[in-house]
C-alpha cells in the first residue's frame, strides 16, 4: 500500500484531488492535474474512486421529512403571517 | 428584496435538504425537527432581507447553522467535540489497495462503494467532531462551494479548506474501518481480523 513508491506527480495529484473534484483549483493547476490523470492509470483510478465516493455520500445522506413536521411548519408560518 | 408571500413556495421544497442537514448536526430527530422549524420561522420573518436571485438554500443553511451553533450545540456539547487526531496519512483509496489493484474483477474499493449502507455513511459523518462534520456536510452532501461555505459559517476560505481536508480524512478513516469490519481488506498489524473475508 503506502510502501509502493510513487512519483512526485502522483503525490501532488493525491494532495490536490479533492480540490480538483471540488472545482476549486486555478485553471493552470487544474490543467496540470488533468494531464497527469490522463497519463497515470492508478491516479485516474483514485480520481474515479473519490468522485464515486462523493456521489455515494451525498446519495446516502438523505432523510425523508416527517409529514407531521411539514404540517407543523406550514401551521407556524400561517400563524406568523397573521392569517 | 423578496416578498414574504412567496416564501413557502420557494423554501418548502428545500426542507428535505435542511432536515437531513439538521439530523447530521444534532444527531437527534426531535432536535432536528425543532431546529428546522425554528429555521423556517426565522427565515420567514427575515425573508425581506433575502436578495432575489441569490442562493436560497445557502441563505437558509446560514440560518440553520447559526441557530444550531447558538441554541443546540451549547446544550449538547460532547467531550469529544473539539478535534480530529490521527488522520494525517489516511487516504481511503490507498488504504484499500487501489493503487496496486491491477487485477481484474471486484476490488475492495468497488465493494465498499456498492455495499456501504445509508446508516454507515450517516454514522461516519456524525462521528466527526462538529466543525469538521458541518464542513463535510455542506461540501459533500449539499454541494456548496468553498466561498458559499465560508459565507454560511462566517469563516475564512482557508479555514473552510483545512476543516474540509481534515474532515474528509476523518470520514475516510471511519469508512476504512467499515471496510475492515466487512472483511474487504486485511490490516497488516492484525491479519486475523479478516479471516472470514468474502
Amino acid at each position: 500500500m503506502t510502501d509502493n513508491p510513487l512519483k512526485p506527480q502522483c503525490e501532488e495529484t493525491y494532495e490536490e484531488i479533492w480540490a480538483y473534484l471540488d472545482g476549486e483549483l486555478t485553471e493552470a493547476k487544474r490543467a496540470k492535474i488533468r494531464t497527469h490523470l490522463d497519463e497515470c492509470p492508478p491516479c485516474e483510478g483514485a480520481e474515479h474512486f473519490e468522485a464515486e465516493l462523493r456521489l455515494v455520500i451525498s446519495q446516502r445522506c438523505r432523510d425523508e421529512v416527517p409529514e407531521a413536521l411539514k404540517l407543523r411548519i406550514y401551521e407556524a408560518l400561517r400563524r406568523a403571517g397573521g392569517s | 428584496m423578496a416578498d414574504q408571500a412567496d416564501f413557502a413556495e420557494e423554501a418548502m421544497p428545500l426542507m428535505g435538504s435542511l432536515y437531513s442537514g439538521a439530523l447530521r448536526m444534532t444527531r437527534n430527530p426531535a432536535d432536528a425537527e425543532d431546529l428546522v422549524q425554528e429555521t423556517y420561522l426565522k427565515a420567514y420573518r427575515a425573508f425581506g432581507s433575502f436578495q432575489e436571485g441569490t442562493n436560497l438554500k445557502a441563505w437558509l443553511y446560514r440560518i440553520l447553522t447559526n441557530t444550531f451553533i447558538n441554541s443546540y450545540r451549547a446544550k449538547k456539547r460532547r467531550p469529544d467535540e473539539s478535534d480530529l487526531d490521527d488522520v494525517e496519512d489516511l487516504y481511503l483509496y490507498r488504504r484499500l489497495g487501489g493503487l496496486e489493484a491491477a487485477e481484474t474483477g471486484r476490488s475492495a474499493e468497488d465493494e465498499l462503494l456498492d455495499h456501504v449502507t445509508d446508516t454507515q455513511v450517516k454514522e461516519a459523518i456524525e462521528s466527526l467532531p462538529e466543525q469538521f462534520r458541518v464542513a463535510v456536510l455542506l461540501a459533500d452532501v449539499e454541494g456548496f462551494s468553498y466561498k458559499e461555505i465560508a459565507e454560511i459559517l462566517d469563516i475564512p476560505i482557508g479555514t473552510v479548506m483545512s476543516r474540509l481536508h481534515r474532515g474528509r480524512k476523518g470520514l475516510q478513516k471511519r469508512l476504512f474501518e467499515y471496510a475492515v469490519e466487512r472483511g474487504l481488506v486485511t490490516v497488516p498489524e492484525n491479519p486475523e481480523v479478516v479471516e472470514h473475508a468474502g
